[in-house]
């Protein structure tokens, strides 16, 4: 039972990251109608930059962390401006193979700047684990899961009351009527892009403080497929069940399933959830079905 | 009262090879009802999308002429600078956010409005015209009626408090009934809230009820136009757009019978 508690922790501090990362995935695609296959990649580079300002350039992690997401919103709108917006009205498939580009170059330049080797970030979180009854957890868990969550607290308030958060689901919903209620639409891309960027920067921190830094984080943004085609592509709060339950079910073969067979499940069985879920609930468990009126 | 719309003699294409548009020009007088009539592939719809500046979002454009509105010359403005200026385009269809509850709906028609403090009490009046808009506040938009819909839309409109309210088509697949009720309500926000109205309808006979001015189009272009009076008793309009013959109801077995001509082809 001790075991199993510990595998559903650390799951549901991996599965919140994979929340996070799997937020902007969705913003974007809702927005824009964009699979963006560089998501893993945007978390890559926020890792690496905090890791930059902490370590090369010796800022304190906090104030490093929050100069993080103000790089994260600035290379996001770079990004937006120079590669996406070109690209308004042309097919949908042109810019999805734009983002894959995309994921390359944003690799190619971290290899350039940082170059390959394993870094590790310097210890920031004591090693001083908690104990909550029978489980431990140690700091950096409970802070990144604080923060993902405290984040996605944010961004479902943010779409519900603000302005610019209703006006996002607006532009989701009918781009062109969005236009006719003076929405700029460019604008609304632009965030979205923002978005999405910093939600995955922070994710790249906190997995970076988890594990070491290498350019193999950008795979990452291929777990979050599985969660948000377990969530609905287009639906917010199934990006954050989505998320947890792919963290969950990874930890849980990770720590039953892998000791059977030598392990490597944990690595397949997001990949198996997806082909299944697509297979039977192609929507996702939120994915929201046509409002059609007959 | 001066003119507040004026659309001078425009030329849309689309796609750069389509021409819709061919010399069409309207006048809309401040305060207002003015109406637009025409059978469908007229270049109405177009008309309107040229002043709001939506044309751009599907690869049209006004190519000659001007439009201006209040003395400024608009047409090459973005569509969202051209809301702000005051024009705001009712898009046929509805075209509510399905997803988004009504109150929501309401909260982005505001959304280009900087008094934000003054948002609570304009929905209040939107309400006050749309009692059942108030019963159904939080319900999700996708799910309501096709009437409650067109209301929805209106009220949105009038969230951005504009100047010039273009309504395409309100009618389009409601009842009767619930056409007229939502016709006076039009009326009533032209008269209490001073807002100019451009109309766009396929009913002719209501829409001239209501108008004060009207606009009759035939292939891209003005063929006809007069005071709403003056064009109920056109014997043309009366044919083509109102459905009722000079001799009354014609019989078919007339033998000699001809179809009457439209005067304005020459």
């Amino acid at each position: 039972m001790d075991f199993f508690l510990q595998l559903l922790v650390s799951g549901i501090v991996v599965g919140s990251i994979y929340a996070l990362v799997a937020l902007g995935f969705v913003l974007i695609y809702k927005a824009t109608g964009v699979i963006n296959f560089a998501q893993g990649e945007f978390l890559m580079v926020g890792a690496y930059v905090c890791l930059a300002l902490v370590s090369q350039l010796h800022i304190p992690f906090w104030i490093a962390f929050f100069l993080t997401m103000a790089v994260t919103v600035v290379l996001g709108m770079i990004i937006e401006r120079l590669a996406l917006r070109p690209m308004i009205g042309e097919p949908i498939i042109s810019i999805i193979m734009l983002t894959i580009g995309l994921s390359s170059v944003l690799k190619c330049a971290v290899l350039l700047v940082w170059g390959p080797n394993n870094r590790v970030y310097p210890q920031i979180f004591s090693q001083v684990p908690i104990n909550l009854g029978p489980i431990v957890i140690s700091q950096v868990y409970i802070w990144s899961v604080g923060f993902a969550f405290l984040f996605l607290a944010l961004f479902t308030l943010f779409f519900r009351y603000s302005s610019y958060g209703i006006a996002m689901r607006a532009v989701a919903n009918d781009q062109q009527a969005a236009l006719s209620m003076g929405i700029s639409v460019k604008k609304i891309f632009a965030l979205a892009w923002c978005i999405a960027f910093l939600v995955a920067g922070v994710g790249g921190v906190f997995l970076g403080n988890i594990n070491v830094v290498n350019v193999s984080l950008g795979f990452f943004g291929l777990k979050v497929f599985p969660a948000v085609i377990l969530g609905g592509l287009d639906s917010i709060p199934g990006a954050i069940v989505g998320g947890l339950i792919i963290g969950i079910l990874e930890a849980m073969t990770g720590g039953y399933i892998d000791p059977l067979v030598g392990g490597g499940t944990k690595e397949v069985l997001p990949f198996v959830v997806l082909v299944i879920i697509l297979m039977v609930k192609p929507y996702g468990f939120f994915g929201t079905e046509e409002i059609e009126k007959v | 009262m001066g003119v507040m719309l004026n659309v001078n003699n425009i030329e849309v294409i689309y796609n750069e090879v389509i021409l819709v548009l061919k010399g069409m020009s309207l006048e809309v007088p401040e305060g207002k009802i003015v109406t637009l009539l025409g059978a469908n592939g007229a270049g109405k719809t177009t008309t309107l999308k040229a002043i709001s500046g939506l044309l751009k979002s599907e690869e049209g454009e006004v190519t000659d002429g001007t439009i201006e509105f209040m003395g400024e010359v608009i047409n090459h403005r973005e569509a969202e600078d051209i809301v702000k200026s005051g024009i705001f385009q009712v898009m046929e269809g509805r075209r509510i956010f399905k997803d988004l509850t009504v109150t929501e709906n309401l909260l982005v028609g505001a959304h280009v409005r900087r008094d934000r403090e003054n948002i609570k009490r304009d929905m209040e009046t939107v309400f006050s015209y749309f009692p059942r808009l108030k019963e159904r506040h939080k319900q999700v938009a996708g799910y309501m009626s096709g009437g409650e819909q067109q209301m929805l839309a209106i009220g949105r409109a009038l969230m951005s408090k504009p100047k010039l309210m273009m309504l395409d088509e309100p009618s389009l697949g409601l009842a009767p009934l619930l056409v007229k009720e939502i016709f006076e309500i039009v009326m009533r926000i032209n008269k209490e809230e001073g807002t100019t109205i451009l109309l766009v309808e396929q009913n002719a006979n209501l829409a001239l009820q209501v108008a004060d001015y009207g606009y009759i189009m035939e292939g891209g272009r003005v063929v006809l136009d007069g005071e709403c009076e003056v064009l109920r008793n056109n014997p043309d309009v009366k044919e083509f757009y109102l459905g009722q013959s000079e001799a009354g109801k014609k019989s078919f077995k007339d033998v000699k019978h001809y179809k009457r001509r439209k005067r304005w082809l020459s």
